[in-house]
């Protein structure tokens, strides 16, 4: 069976992809969809949902449109989630590929290095980065690029040590090819998959740090994003529990979204696994 | 100001008056947010110091929701023709809670030995003074060196609190250990203070007045977060939340409960202004046409409404309503974006951003921020929102790096007091987030500021302040946004609970609780 077959067949991943698809969607053409800025007040403060037809969701605390404000908060979201991933891999990557490759000092020191930040609890790390850089688009998503990378590297470090004693590394180096070759070559794409699904769940994971930070009101102040919106309605929770109810769901659907399709990927990319986990 | 002196006694005769219906003893828990640092009002003299030790220490007056001063400490005074000295006739038989007697060299103690010392705004008032007499116990002489209008403002309890002399002559003030266990001579006395949780104040059963206080004891409850506050208000494990003590969006919901009231005096001594420091020095808030674009592109009414649930007042410019003086034959800045259009196209603004930095004290003036933003950006103005927690606010407005940055000052009664010091030149001082920190310089105004607090007579005061308005309204160096009103609620049945400028601060003195 091919990795899309077993792939499709796998309802919840499928579901977790349309999810996406959707979400995506509606950030990408949140511009077409809504005719206002996300910061615009429209209308008086505190509309219910489903009061009016051209705000569905209802209003802010200052009168703004909160289906405006999730759609353009996606945007937020899904970016900080994908850069933050892709730079914490571009960290997490080639560090566990030379500690897992080259052994002995490299290692030693690459590992020491990791679990030095691995000591401090995420959070509260992210926190103080963004502090101390000043809560920006670009300060948070470094920050938390910043506190994901060591499980990459030392995921990619245990693949990458199991891979360069199979015997086809063996025969690559006695053709001759150069080590660099050989790991860039040969030992890195069989690594692949597991960083993949490592990825996907990175990416859920992205999104609800920089949903706290925004909840504890260290988000990026002129980025509409879904921790803002509920760290924002948090005071009128009581009287308006429609400003932090809507964000909720969307942060859960993304989040589930994002988990089912790195089931899926785990499953289709690990068939041994999957059958084994059938049979019992 | 003889005339003043008579109708003003009258009321506060009137005030003092008791009337058959009020009735003795009960407990009212008020909420402190936050906990306050100290109750040594001589030494501390922020807000939930002042809320606490306002019961425990007494000035020589008190002042009504009209700013007039009415007796205290001090039954009658009087204010010599050239405005050079003031004499006070102390109450008799008035005792210390330790129960020493309160004489007129602890007055002498109190304002030239000890608040000079420790209390640096009290400083720049006292620095008009020549000297403290006291010619007999009873009676306490002030010659100023030259006549200083507001000087009659400054004898609030939190501005001249009584020291007694028997416990701090000759100690080391700030480390004295009666700091911890406050001596005044106030109707409530000090009893205990669990750190995290409440301060505990009982009557003074010696009270010179007969018949007050009528509570048996108050309560200053701490409690740490906003929503707890408003849930032991519900609840009524609370009976009073002073002003400011929980969000703004609860306030209306609270006040609409079944036995609550709510009242927005009680704040007329502080009149709370808000605005923007505008930074005169760089950038385009440096050039007036784009400051005064920035006044005509803001819906300061709307703002009020929505932002602050429709509490307070737009004002017209750097004097309070509520502070003597106030004067509103000013250019008015209505909402007019197509006015600040005109105005920005005048000046040639190309667009350069400007930041905007909101005050790091919640919800409220975050949103705030954010609503001046969206009104800014309509005209084609430029705004990001910096962000700073309180620490780093600080930093930023008084080392002046913003360009628009929110705050709200107390006014004191008086322009002299807590106006000018936001205006004149030699006030332009780095490190201070409370002077000049727009750095606004004008001679000319600088030479009628200090002219008007230094005229002994009233009206030509009124009249020097009322031409100064009008011309530093045109310059707009900063943007008045609000005169901010914190609503106080309480129980119905918690009668003459706010009476005075000051309002819960020295409230329980006259409160009672009906049956």
């Amino acid at each position: 069976m091919s990795f899309w077959t077993r792939f499709r067949t796998n309802i919840g991943a499928m579901v977790g992809v349309v999810l996406l698809i959707a979400v995506i969607a509606i950030a990408v053409f949140a511009p077409l969809i809504f005719a206002n800025d996300p910061w615009q007040m429209v209308q008086r403060p505190f509309l219910p949902p489903f009061s009016r037809e051209d705000l569905l969701l209802g209003t802010d605390t200052l009168g703004r449109d909160v289906a405006a404000q999730l759609a353009y908060g996606a945007r937020v979201s899904l970016l900080v989630g994908l850069v933050s991933t892709l730079v914490a891999l571009l960290i997490g990557v080639p560090l566990g590929a030379l500690a897992g490759f080259y052994g002995g000092l490299v290692d030693e020191g690459a590992m020491r290095f990791t679990e030095f930040f691995q000591t401090i609890p995420n959070f509260a790390l992210a926190i103080v980065l963004v502090a101390i850089f000043e809560p920006t688009l670009s300060s948070i998503t470094l920050a938390i690029a910043i506190v994901s990378w060591p499980p990459v590297a030392r995921l990619v470090r245990a693949e990458v040590m199991s891979v360069r004693k199979r015997e086809f590394v063996d025969a690559a180096m006695l053709a001759g090819l150069t080590k660099r070759r050989i790991l860039v070559r040969q030992v890195l794409p069989n690594t692949l998959s597991p960083i993949i699904v490592m990825a996907s769940l990175m990416v859920a994971t992205a999104i609800l740090l920089e949903s706290s930070l925004s909840f504890l009101g260290l988000g990026d102040p002129n980025a509409m994003s879904w921790g803002y919106m509920i760290g924002a309605a948090r005071t009128v929770i009581r009287s308006a529990w429609w400003l932090s109810f809507f964000p909720g769901v969307a942060i859960i659907i993304t989040v589930l979204a994002l988990n089912l399709i790195g089931e899926g990927l785990n499953d289709a990319l690990n068939p041994h696994l999957s059958r084994r986990k059938g049979r019992a | 100001m003889k005339h003043l002196k008579a109708t003003t006694f009258l009321i506060a005769a009137a005030l003092a008056a008791p009337l058959a219906a009020q009735q003795e003893g009960g407990r009212l828990d008020i909420v402190v947010q936050p906990e306050p640092p100290g109750l040594m009002l001589g030494l501390v003299q922020n807000g939930p110091t002042q809320l606490v030790a306002g019961d425990i220490y007494e000035g020589l007056l008190r002042y009504d929701t009209e700013l007039q001063p009415m007796p205290g400490l001090a039954e009658s005074w009087e204010i010599s023709d050239d405005g050079l000295t003031y004499t006070f006739k102390l109450h008799e038989g008035v005792k210390w809670h330790d129960g020493e007697d309160f004489t007129a060299d602890d007055v002498v103690f109190s304002a030239s030995t000890f608040l000079p010392e420790t209390h640096a705004r009290l400083r720049a008032s006292l620095a008009y003074v020549d000297s403290v007499t006291a010619p007999d116990p009873l009676t306490v002489v002030f010659k100023l060196k030259e006549p200083f209008g507001p000087f009659i403002s400054v004898f609030e309890a939190a501005t001249m609190p009584m020291i007694p002399q028997h416990i701090y002559e000759g100690t080391d003030f700030a480390t004295n250990e009666a700091n911890n266990t406050p001596i005044g001579t106030g109707p409530f006395q000090f009893e205990e203070w669990v750190k995290g949780s409440y301060i505990h104040l009982v009557k003074n059963e010696d009270y010179y007045i007969d018949g007050l206080p009528y509570l048996d004891e108050v309560y200053y409850r701490v409690i740490p977060d906003a929503a707890s506050r408003a849930v032991a208000f519900e609840t009524g494990e609370v009976d009073v939340l002073p002003g400011g003590s929980v969000e703004n969006w609860d306030i209306k919901r609270l006040s609409e409960m079944e036995g609550v009231c709510s009242t927005t005096e009680g704040w007329e001594f502080f009149a709370p202004l808000a605005w923007m420091w505008l930074n005169n020095r760089e950038g385009p808030t440096s050039d007036v046409r784009f400051r005064q674009a920035v006044m005509y592109a803001m819906d300061r009414e709307f703002m009020r409404d929505v932002v602050w649930n429709g509490f307070g007042k737009v004002p017209t410019g750097p004097v309070s309503s509520k502070t003597n003086f106030y004067s509103d034959e000013v250019t008015i800045y209505d909402y007019d974006p197509e006015k600040a259009e005109a105005l920005l196209e005048e000046m040639g603004y190309d667009g350069e951003p400007v930041r905007i930095l909101p005050l790091p004290y919640g919800e409220t003036w975050q949103r705030w921020a954010e609503a001046v933003r969206q009104n800014l950006s309509e005209v084609g103005i430029e705004v990001e929102i910096d962000s700073a927690d309180v620490a780093g606010w600080n930093e930023k407005t008084s080392q002046w790096d913003y360009d628009m940055a929110f705050t709200y000052l107390y006014q004191y009664g008086d322009p002299a007091l807590g106006v000018s010091r936001n205006y004149t030149a030699d006030r332009i001082e780095k490190g201070s987030p409370w002077n000049n920190v727009e750095g606004y310089e004008n001679p000319e105004l600088d030479e009628k500021w200090f002219a008007a607090a230094t005229m002994a007579d009233t009206e030509a005061r009124e009249q020097a302040y009322a031409e100064i308005q009008k011309e530093i309204v045109d310059d707009v160096p900063v943007a008045w946004m609000l005169e901010l009103e914190f609503p106080t609620l309480y129980r119905c049945n918690v009668k003459d609970l706010v009476t005075t400028g000051i309002g819960v601060n020295d409230g329980p003195r006259n409160a009672w609780i009906e049956e």
